[in-house]
Parts: structure tokens; C-alpha cells; sequence
């Protein structure tokens, strides 16, 4: 992906998002109010942490069978892109819930098993930082990050079911279907998912090839 | 065929060094029981079910971690190449986690009977259903652990990153447990644990399955 349309079509689309979700109209409930507009930039945080994390697991698998070192730089970076995510993911999810729940950390499951994913991928960071030995980290950085992973699926998608939460579209609450009546709010929300899923994977590149003319001059 | 006879082989092999030294099971059960006592003399007595449950749970994480980070930590050199040459790394990785899941099996009971014992207050009325639970845990934790041990041991680097790897991956589990040992504790009729119960089986054989794939990659140096 070298070409430069998806860089444009992810920015003009984060522009866009960020002007319409805060202009355009959205319904009014109780509660929730203008809160709602979180939907747009709170959402698409996690959409984006999940495809890094995925692209990261991939790279993972390939490193293990390849042992090339630029799989596991991609490994590495797609990580550091989506615990940026991840984090973002959670400071806006803790304003919105200031708003709405009254507290940033009330002990909501949703918020706590999304934390535990975070430390997660922290603790595949610190691994890397234990292992001196390139090839060997490498290797064993690889296997902890797909062993984490399949944790990290049921932490963020089958977990939270089984308890009662306060977030939109757990323990019985609607989610945001059941709000967007007049489909107004999609017409935000999708190109949000896209134009950050994007971004990200922009962060992702630029990360990796920092990192690869780092390594390329403490080769030389 | 060739894998199960040596899974056996194995296993016997861990069971008779165990026996001939005695060092682990005797050092965990020693490590269980003053923390149990140490927590009796510092709570006196608990105020509820809830913080039963809990303090159990946690002297058994904290005891497990220190049973079954062992069986790869303490290998010498020498009993790995031992065990590489002679059997297939599925082998080893299955007859470490049988053989961890039985130490835990042991360790838990003893120390559930301890802890009954001495913190009298609050015995749950549903024995069974915390046994299972107690079983559940025991699966559990050798299964996460033996795997994160071996990572752990491969890293160099014992016990620090042993409890940092692991403990993001057993907080769901344990979570699961506790959940499962409160409707033991509670007294509620069986149906509504069997969610916890299924749960706690899926995420075991996930584990399995996983580390099952990657241990060989692990294993070659």
C-alpha cells in the first residue's frame, strides 16, 4: 500500500467525522443528551485497536515460520500503534461515563476487562524489553503475542456478555441501533470506523519504517 | 500410540523425582498454609462470604504460581536436553500440565480443608459445587501457567516476568472461579452455574489447544 489515496481518503474522512459528528443533528434522548456524539470518536477507537492487534497477530504467525526480522518489527509496531488506540479508547470512554454514569471508573466489567486487555499487550512489550538475544525475541515475543491473543477476544467480546454493565449494548441495555431511528447517525459512524481504522494502520506504517532505518543504522 | 506412551513415561518420571525429593509439594504446602495462618492471625475473623471467597482465591493464585512456575523454571540445562531428545514436544508440554493439574489438585484440597478449618465462620453450604470449582481452578491454573513458565524460562528471566505474563492472562479465569464459588458460597441451585462451568472448560481447552501449537516453536532452541 505504497499509493497515497487511502492516506487522503482516511484524513478527509476523520475531517469529516470530527466536523459532521459535531454538527450534524443526532436524537435526543434522556441521559445521554449530546453525549451521544461520543459514539463517533469513542467507537472507532476500539475498531481500530482490534485490527492493529490483528495485523500484529499475523505478523506474529508469519515471524515464527519466516523468522525475518522485518515480521517482527511489524509485529512490535502494529502493537505500539493499537495501545494507542486502546488508550484513547479508554480516556473517552471514562469522560463519557463522567457525563453519564457520574464517575470516570465506576467498576464497570466493560471498562475493567478493556483495562486487563491494555496490560495485555504492556506485558508482550516488557517481555521484549527482557530478551537481549534479537532471534530469541523475536521467537518468543511471537509466541506470547498469539497466546494472548485468543485472551484478549474473549476479554473484550465474551466476557462483558456474562455480566451485567452499564455500557450501551450490554446486560440489556440498547446499543445504538435501537437510538438511530433516522439512519442520521450512521451516515457519521461508518465513515468514523473506516477513516480511523486507516489512520491507524498509517500510524502503523510510518512507525515501521522509522523503526526499520533505525535498525538499518545500527547495523551499518 | 507413541505420544500417550510417553506422555506416561513422562509423567512417571515427574511423579518419581517428586517422590524422591519431596522438595515441591512439601515447600508449596508449607508456602499455603502459613499464608493462610499469617492471613488468620492478621483478619482474627472475616466480616463476610464475599471476602472468604476472595482471600481463598488469592492465596491459591499466589500459591500456584509458585508450584507450577517449577516445572520449567527449575530445569537444569541438562533435564531439558533430556527430556528433548527423548520425546516429542507435545509430549512434554501434556505430561507437564497433567502432572501440574494433579499437584494442584492435591494442594488445593489440603489447603481448602485448612482453610475451612481455621476460618470456621463461613463454610459454604454447597460443598460440591465449591469442590468443582476448587477442580476447575486447579485445570486452570496449571494449564495457563505451564505454558507461561515455559515462556518465562525461555526468557531468562524467572520470577518478575513469570507473575507479569501471567497475571493478565489468568484475571478472566479467575474472575470465572470466583464468580463460580460465590454461587457455591451463596447456596444457589446448580443451573445457574452451568454458564461459569462451560465457560471455564472452553477457555481451558482454548488454552490447551494454543499452547499445544506454539510449545514446539518454544521448545527448539
Amino acid at each position: 500500500m505504497h499509493k497515497t489515496w487511502w492516506k487522503i481518503l482516511g484524513s478527509g474522512l476523520v475531517i469529516y467525522t470530527a466536523v459532521a459528528g459535531l454538527l450534524l443533528g443526532v436524537p435526543h434522548l434522556p441521559i445521554l443528551n449530546e453525549t451521544i456524539r461520543n459514539l463517533y470518536f469513542h467507537v472507532p477507537m476500539w475498531f481500530a485497536m482490534i485490527v492493529l492487534f490483528s495485523i500484529s497477530v499475523f505478523y506474529s504467525v508469519k515471524s515464527l515460520s519466516s523468522k525475518s526480522e522485518i515480521d517482527d518489527i511489524k509485529a512490535v509496531e502494529s502493537v505500539n500503534a493499537g495501545i494507542i488506540f486502546g488508550v484513547l479508547g479508554l480516556i473517552t470512554g471514562a469522560i463519557w461515563a463522567k457525563y453519564t454514569w457520574g464517575q470516570f471508573w465506576s467498576f464497570d466489567p466493560k471498562q475493567n476487562f478493556a483495562a486487563i486487555s491494555i496490560l495485555l499487550y504492556f506485558a508482550y512489550l516488557i517481555l521484549r524489553n527482557a530478551i537481549d538475544e534479537e532471534q530469541k525475541r523475536a521467537k518468543i515475543s511471537a509466541i506470547y503475542n498469539i497466546f494472548a491473543f485468543p485472551m484478549m477476544v474473549v476479554l473484550l467480546f465474551v466476557l462483558p456478555r456474562l455480566k451485567d454493565s452499564l455500557h450501551p449494548g450490554n446486560g440489556g441495555n440498547p446499543g445504538f441501533n435501537s437510538y438511530d431511528l433516522d439512519s442520521r447517525m450512521r451516515m457519521v459512524f461508518y465513515p468514523a470506523c473506516l477513516g480511523w481504522i486507516l489512520i491507524g494502520y498509517w500510524v502503523y506504517t510510518i512507525r515501521f519504517r522509522i523503526r526499520s532505518i533505525e535498525n538499518k543504522q545500527q547495523h551499518n | 500410540m507413541q505420544l500417550a506412551k510417553e506422555v506416561k513415561y513422562l509423567i512417571h518420571k515427574e511423579v518419581l523425582l517428586e517422590w524422591r525429593s519431596k522438595y515441591t509439594i512439601n515447600g508449596v504446602l508449607l508456602y499455603v498454609v502459613s499464608t493462610i495462618f499469617t492471613c488468620y492471625l492478621s483478619f482474627v475473623s472475616l466480616g463476610d462470604k464475599l471476602t472468604w471467597n476472595a482471600l481463598f482465591w488469592i492465596i491459591m493464585l499466589f500459591a500456584s504460581i509458585n508450584g507450577v512456575s517449577k516445572s520449567f523454571l527449575q530445569e537444569t540445562k541438562g533435564q531439558q536436553l533430556y527430556s528433548y531428545i527423548l520425546a516429542s514436544p507435545a509430549a512434554v508440554l501434556i505430561s507437564k500440565t497433567v502432572y501440574n493439574t494433579l499437584l494442584m489438585l492435591v494442594l488445593t484440597t489440603i489447603a481448602l480443608g485448612f482453610y475451612t478449618l481455621v476460618f470456621d465462620s463461613f463454610t459454604p453450604p454447597d460443598m460440591v459445587l465449591y469442590y468443582v470449582a476448587v477442580v476447575l481452578g486447579s485445570m486452570s491454573f496449571s494449564t495457563v501457567f505451564t505454558m507461561v513458565s515455559a515462556i518465562a524460562s525461555k526468557a531468562g528471566n524467572g520470577g518478575m516476568l513469570m507473575a507479569i505474563l501471567s497475571f493478565p492472562i489468568i484475571i478472566p479465569v479467575l474472575i470465572l472461579l470466583i464468580k463460580l464459588a460465590k454461587n457455591a458460597v451463596d447456596g444457589l441451585p446448580w443451573e445457574n452455574s452451568y454458564d461459569e462451568i462451560a465457560m471455564l472448560l472452553v477457555v481451558n481447552v482454548l488454552m490447551v489447544a494454543t499452547s499445544l501449537l506454539l510449545f514446539p516453536y518454544l521448545w527448539r532452541d
